[in-house]
């Protein structure tokens, strides 16, 4: 009987108090925009996209070591690199956060028709170099343009310091082998 | 008692009186039902922090308009295996039930569309006449989703009839009338004299006021369950039953049946009002009384019933079929049965 009671008073209650939240979200300020009138990044007291937010992706090339931790990550695997081992004493520049490099990236391709912006590659990524923008709007009438070699969009290595580098370690390699044929 | 009605003392009682009169009910419904489905999208709207409608007009305030018009393009689609008469039967008699309950409301002091002495009754009994179109309309659309909604839409509104119908009883006995222009006149005067507030009467009735409030809510509980709001909208549960009983009903017909739903919305509004919260009365005693006053105090008050079930829309999740029928059957009728028989002891008090 005071359970009887209880549930319903219960019921009531929290009736209620559903109500109470209900009414004052209605008089809140309204989180959505009239998104192509308003941009949501123009919004008042809207620093930036919500932390939440998933966009288009950005590599720092500078940052970016070549450890290949953000193709494994990917779902979907839409995320193409290719590295070039450097020689001794030919190390590429040291990253912009000042840690040693060894390998030259010399392809990082991601194809944003297939990424599903699940954002598990900014979280495998070591330093921080792949990370979420705020930029959402890059539709495009051809698929080709959607994939983003990011080695040739900021420029970090030049075609022909991608066959140098190359080259040079071919010719190590060949080095190597011909030292392990007739050792000294 | 006389009925006062404006529109007889106007061009006096010929057929053409008689056509205005039952057509006034019918452009405030049509008013309504705009001013109703832009509230639902506006304040569901608002409730979840987004901005709803938009584009058309100024604050998408003709989006109503444009939904009816899509509507009424669509086609009319009759399933194959249907039973045709009765398919295209159901949402006319869902609507005229619910349209038949407007004969009866009374707007004002000076104009209620027909003036019987037994208008309580005759809104409890049109008020179940559009569970025949419920049940018509899932039946004959031979699908399985309609059936079972329409199954569970009879078996939630015969529950729920009975602790309405207890409510009704005892605003019965607290007014000794069954007239609702007699209902509401008793209870002029200040707010305090309402029937949700034990009614005119000398300081006994404060300690009856609990039994008269949680009546009023009985009946508002009751009334959601009637008119298959959420949380009882089990019979039309988008996530088990596609739409319930409407599942094969496109086009006009689907129109009428939302139509029906928006007016029967507003029938139990203005139930709650007449019989707890004064009718056309103003809360205030004569200020801004008479009888054109009337209809702002009646539709206004009507209105904030409407709001309260767009926002318990918004707020609370669908029940469970038995924890529905728990509610009416285990809770409702038992603490209605108790109110009743303390405001009988009341009114005998008084
Ligand atoms: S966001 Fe997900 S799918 Fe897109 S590149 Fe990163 S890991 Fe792959
Ligand atoms: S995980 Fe980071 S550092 Fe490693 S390859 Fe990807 S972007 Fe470069």
């Amino acid at each position: 009987m005071k359970d009887y009671f209880k549930n319903v008073w219960l019921g009531v209650w929290t009736a209620l108090i559903g109500m109470r939240i209900t009414i004052d979200h209605l008089f809140r300020k309204n989180v959505t925009v009239q998104y192509p009138n308003v941009h949501p990044k123009d919004k008042a007291g809207w620093m930036d996209m919500p932390s939440n937010a998933r966009n288009r992706l950005y590599v720092d090339m500078d940052e970016c070591n070549g450890c290949n931790s953000c193709a494994r990550a990917c779902p979907v695997n839409c995320i193409s690199i290719e590295t070039v081992r450097s020689v001794p004493g030919d190390a590429p520049p040291p990253l912009a956060s000042g840690g040693k490099r060894n390998l030259w990236v010399s392809q990082f391709e991601i194809d944003f028709t297939k990424c599903c912006f699940c954002s598990l590659c900014t979280e495998a990524c070591p330093t921080g170099a792949i990370v979420m923008t705020t930029e959402f709007e890059y539709s495009s009438y051809n698929r080709y343009d959607l994939v983003y070699n990011f080695v040739k969009l900021q420029n970090s290595m030049s075609d022909e310091k991608i066959a140098e580098v190359k080259e040079k370690w071919a010719e190590h390699q060949k080095e190597k082998k011909k030292e392990a044929v007739e050792p000294k | 008692m006389e009925e006062a009605n404006f529109v007889f003392n106007m061009i006096g009682e010929n057929w053409i009186a008689f056509a205005i009169i039952s057509l006034l009910p019918m452009i405030f419904l049509l008013a309504y039902a705009l001013i109703a489905i832009l509230g639902e999208l506006k304040i569901s709207a608002f409730i979840q922090e987004r901005l709803g409608p938009m584009r058309t007009g100024p604050w998408g305030i003709i989006q109503p308009v444009a939904e009816v018009v899509k509507l009424l393009q669509k086609e009319d689609i009759t399933p194959d295996s249907a039973n045709k008469p009765l398919f295209n039967l159901a949402p006319f008699i869902m609507f005229a039930a619910s349209y038949a309950g407007f004969a009866v409301i009374p707007f004002s002091s000076y104009f209620v569309p027909s003036g019987i002495n037994l208008g309580l009754f005759f809104l409890l009994a049109v008020g179940s006449l559009g569970i025949i179109g419920l049940l018509m309309g899932g039946w004959a659309s031979n699908n399985k989703y309609s059936l079972l909604g329409g199954l569970r839409a009879v078996a939630q509104i015969v529950s729920y009839e009975i602790p309405a119908a207890m409510v009704i009883l005892t605003i019965a006995v607290m007014a000794g009338s069954l007239d609702l222009q007699e209902i509401i006149r008793q209870q002029s005067g200040w707010f305090w004299n309402w029937f949700v507030f034990g009614g005119s009467g000398g300081w006994i009735k404060i300690i009856f006021l609990p039994f008269s409030f949680i009546m009023c809510i009985i009946y508002i509980i009751a009334s959601l369950a009637e008119t298959n709001r959420t949380p009882f909208d089990i019979p039309e549960g988008e996530s088990e039953l596609v739409a319930g009983y409407h599942t094969e009903y496109s086009g006009m017909k689907f129109a009428m049946f939302f139509f029906a739903e928006y007016a029967n919305m507003f029938i139990v509004s203005a139930i709650i009002t007449i019989i707890f919260f004064g009718g056309w009365n103003s809360p205030f005693g004569d200020f801004m009384g008479g009888p054109i006053w009337g209809v702002f105090w009646f539709v206004s008050k009507a209105f904030v019933f409407v709001f309260l079930q767009i926002w318990l829309r918004w707020t609370l999740p669908r029940l469970r079929v038995d924890q529905l029928m728990y509610v009416s059957w285990k809770v409702l009728l038992p603490f209605s049965f108790v109110c009743f028989l303390a405001l009988s002891l009341l009114v005998m008090l008084k």
